[in-house]
């Protein structure tokens, strides 16, 4: 039933799809964009034989998001696209094994120390000598063979399957035992330990990463789970101190993370050196207007030649493209669209019965959220701009593979929530933008 | 939990409302102001995708044009001049990296066809690809090509001719002239040439003392104010000693009862000295601004690279009727007086048109891709500074400049000529090298005098020749030229 829709939302999605390409592509656009349909398809009825009561707005949601950014991404260079359409494939190849595998995802809690320290594990893999990769002054990547990933993308969900799980056998304790000292209520510190090591965490991977973006998406997805868990807001309050002091601290002593501040508060200072990118992230956004340029008619090299009118186009500053090419409209349109998921992901949460599931479709659609924003709030200066992808739309195969899984998690954490409370269907029935 | 969950929500939604916030700022409320920043390259790498127009002379030859290079999105626009070095001048350039000056930078707006954004919509749905307009002008090939060639052989200098009766432009030239086809390899050579400064128009950024050529401004204020007739005697000595230094005339001849014809005539300057005396520094000034000086030019060339013509103190300040000037002096084109050949020749002008003055103007229609001409020049007036009587008299007065005055050079044969010369002494002028016998010549005029189809102002910079040796004879080639191509 869930699946009218569904189909409408797809049939919309891809006749939009359509339309844009046809303008530019010939007929062969019309067989990659079924190809795409198909898959699509499959996967969709997969998940309503495999998971009858999982949310049916989810993954049609993410299967526009992941559509419209194939075509952004074909729109820069083909062949990128090619990558990013296998990266779509093993993506959900993983969300069918994710949900296949993880059904009874209470196992995560059983192995939470072992996920966490795997989770850490790969942060620091980058560093690593003979895998580690460094990329525009931070090391985020890592290359074993012919296999290049961000482990940063995974060990997010790594952390939050950690803290949900974790939270849940803790908040009451954090409750209780919280005094307050000076008027301020603070947590009992022993089991607040965690927290330190996980803030210890976080402003590590800042300097030693050097990757300011990763490390305020895991900070803030920290203190959202905190919030929800202990309803205690003092909580957050002294945890947002604490990040803003350690992240004081090292503007004024790393240079890298004291660079991209003062890029952020000042991008005149070199308009041809550091402060490109913002600018012209900027630049191209102004000359979007209400309705932008059309699609494909932006620039993103100096014509002529090859040197970059927009950097990294296809990951850090697509945001900006799809302003320049679709105007205000396009990006509001985005934006909406991650509201959408997250509104989903949150209803998940809600009607999710048990502890560990609550914080988990939290903890996965706050970090979920917090991304989109730390890449759209980078690339409109609203915070110091940082490489981290816009989910599901940037080119890049860790951040498409990532994500599925944590859809997936959605998914099931959606199905067994429904199933047990039997409200499928009145659910169902709710607007799309229902809480 | 739960309570908390929709929080987090609200708050989330607090945060995409910030981006969507930021963006709107970007792309709409602050578009404009970020456009204009000279770190963004993307409005001339977009207008350069766009088809500009071409740029014509009065008989359609074409000075500027488009043509493509690359394919696809490489795709773009590179301005080619057929003409080189004749149009440098007033045309000037557009190039994306060296940006755009002179008549290309005025008309841009046309040239790339910039539309109301309704309609450019409408050609967006339609699939119509945005191409410029053509800009027709009224320079003529002929007498740009003869100015030219005269001031080779002069030296440096302007030559500027407008048709009296409508403010059509058909001659600036400056020498030396450049080629605006080497812009692209060469602007900064250009650019630091101090000796010959290529790129500087002398036709209207040039400021240069007037020398006698001013006269006919002062002669104009005497008798459009009243406090002179054609027939007044002003008796003129050989020397007249104005504020403690003497004022002479050529070779110390002394005109005891001239009037007005005479004195134009032969120049005279003590006879000019007292008449501005008479006039005071309001009249006189008043008159000056009526033709247009004190005020930027009314031409259509970008307003920065046009120099107003006056009375400049030591900071280049413009001086007025109510500060401390040398009024003999002012009134014989001396003190600190300096001023654009583009605006002696419309002090020509004026005096040719029956004392109206119009607005100079180099375009003369916009044509459309398809042909269709979308805007034509409708000539209008500046001022009236003087009456048509008046304007009658002085032309009397100036024809004998040419008749038997000291201006015999620029005399066509069979053509009434009026104009009046100029020699402007120089001397220990940096930009002639700091010679001590370097004059400005200068040279304006109009004919046929008793039916005027061109007024031209002729200077040549650093000569040690009189405006009749070297100025008239330019005046009288151009205006040759004209005549005949009629």
């Amino acid at each position: 039933m869930g699946l009218v829709p569904v189909a409408l939302l797809l049939t919309a999605g891809f006749t939009a799809v359509f339309a844009q390409e046809n303008s530019q592509l010939d007929n062969l656009s019309l067989v990659y964009g079924a190809y795409f349909f198909a898959v699509c398809l499959a996967t969709h009825v997969y998940l309503r034989i495999r998971l009858p009561n999982a949310d049916p707005y989810l993954f049609p949601l993410v299967a526009l998001l992941m559509a419209f950014g194939l075509v952004m991404v074909y729109r820069i260079d083909a062949s990128l696209a090619r990558d990013q359409a296998n990266w779509f494939l093993l993506g959900l190849v993983l969300f069918a094994l994710t949900i296949q595998l993880l059904r009874d995802y209470d196992v995560l809690e059983r192995y939470r120390y072992t996920i966490a320290g795997a989770g850490l594990l790969l942060l620091l893999a980058p560093r690593l000598p003979g895998i580690g990769q460094q990329v525009n002054g931070a090391y985020l990547g890592m290359k074993i063979g012919p296999l290049a990933f961000q482990p940063a993308e995974f060990s997010k969900i790594c952390l939050v399957v950690f803290l949900a799980s974790y939270l849940r056998e803790h908040r009451e304790v954090l409750i209780v035992g919280a005094r307050r000292v000076l008027g301020i209520t603070l947590p009992p510190l022993k089991h607040f330990g965690p927290m330190l090591v996980v803030w210890g965490a976080s402003m590590f991977m800042l300097v030693f990463i050097r990757d300011l973006g990763s490390s305020l998406m895991f900070f803030a997805a920290f203190l959202a789970l905190l919030y929800v868990a202990t309803g205690r807001f003092s909580f957050v309050a002294i945890g947002m101190v604490m990040f803003l002091l350690g992240a004081w601290f090292f503007a004024n002593t790393v240079p890298h993370v004291h660079d991209r501040v003062e890029i952020w508060l000042n991008p005149y200072a070199h308009p041809q050196k550091s402060g490109y990118q913002i600018l012209q992230s900027i630049f191209a956004q102004a000359d979007g207007g209400l309705f932008g340029k059309g699609f494909a008619q932006g620039l993103i090299t100096v014509p002529g030649t090859d040197d970059a009118l927009l950097p990294a186009a296809q990951t850090d500053t697509i945001y900006s493209l799809i302003v320049n090419e679709l105007g205000l409209f396009g990006a509001c349109a985005v934006i909406v669209t991650y509201l959408l998921v997250a509104a989903r992901g949150f209803k998940i949460a809600l009607i999710a019965d048990d502890g560990f599931s609550k914080l988990l479709a939290t903890g996965l659609t706050a970090v979920f959220s917090i991304q989109a924003f730390v890449i759209i709030g980078g690339v409109t200066r609203v915070i110091p701009l940082t490489g981290v992808t816009l989910p599901f739309i940037s080119y890049g195969g860790s951040s498409i593979v990532a994500n599925f899984v944590l859809v997936a998690l959605l998914l099931l954490i959606s199905d067994r929530a429904r199933r047990e409370t039997g409200a499928a269907e009145a659910v169902g029935a709710l607007a799309l933008g229902g809480r | 939990m739960n309570r908390q969950i929709i929080k987090l929500f609200g708050l989330v939604v607090v945060l995409f409302a910030v981006l969507i916030g930021f963006t709107s700022y970007w792309s709409v409320f602050d578009a404009e102001a970020l456009k204009e920043k000279d770190a963004n390259k993307r409005p001339l790498l977009e207008q350069q995708q766009i088809k500009r127009g071409r740029i014509l002379a009065a008989d359609g030859t074409v000075i500027a044009r488009s043509v493509p290079k690359g394919h696809g999105s490489a795709l773009r626009y590179v301005r080619r001049y057929p003409v080189g070095s004749l149009f440098g001048h007033p045309i000037g350039y557009s190039f994306v990296q060296q940006g755009d000056s002179e008549f290309e930078q005025f008309h841009n707006d046309e040239l790339v066809g910039e539309e109301s954004e309704f309609s450019s919509i409408l050609d967006e749905l339609r699939g119509a690809k945005r191409e410029g307009n053509d800009v027709v002008t009224n320079l003529d090939m002929a007498a740009q090509t003869t100015a030219l060639e005269d001031l080779r052989e002069a030296g440096h200098g302007a030559v500027v001719a407008i048709e009296p009766q409508s403010g059509r432009v058909l001659v600036l030239a400056s020498n030396p002239p450049y080629d605006p086809n080497r812009v692209p390899y060469e602007l900064s050579k250009l650019n630091t040439n101090e000796i010959e400064t290529p790129l500087f128009d002398r036709a209207t950024q040039g400021q240069y003392p007037p020398g006698s050529t001013f006269k006919v401004v002062t002669a104009a204020a005497g008798l459009e104010s009243g406090t002179i007739t054609p027939d007044t005697p002003i008796d003129a000595p050989g020397t007249l000693e104005v504020e403690g230094t003497p004022l002479e005339n050529d070779f110390g001849i002394s005109w005891p009862g001239a009037t007005l014809d005479t004195a134009l005539t032969n120049s005279v300057n003590t006879w000019f000295g007292q008449l501005g005396q008479r006039l005071g520094n309001d009249t006189l000034f008043e008159y000056m601004e009526r033709f247009g000086f004190n005020s930027t030019p009314a031409i259509d060339l970008p307003a920065d690279q046009v120099s107003k013509s006056g009375v400049f103190d030591e900071d280049e300040e413009l001086l007025g009727a109510a500060d401390p000037v040398d009024l003999a002096r002012v009134a014989i084109g001396q003190e600190r007086l300096a001023v654009t050949p583009l605006q002696m020749a419309e002090v020509a002008a004026a005096v040719a048109n029956r004392g109206k003055l119009m607005k100079p103007q180099i375009w003369s229609r916009v044509v459309d891709p398809d042909g269709r001409v979308i805007k034509r020049l409708e000539p209008s007036q500046y001022s009236q500074p003087i009456s048509a009587e008046t304007a009658e008299e002085l032309t009397t007065a100036m024809e004998g400049v040419v008749t038997e005055g000291t201006g015999t050079n620029a005399e066509i044969p069979g053509v009434p000529v009026a104009g009046k010369t100029g020699t402007a002494e120089t001397p220990g002028n940096e930009a002639c090298g700091g010679g001590e016998d370097e004059n400005q010549a200068w040279f304006i005029g109009f004919a046929p005098a008793d039916d005027p189809k061109i007024a031209i102002a002729a200077t040549v910079e650093c000569t040690e020749q009189f405006g009749n040796d070297v100025a008239a004879p330019i005046f009288r080639d151009v205006a040759e030229t004209i005549l005949n191509d009629e």
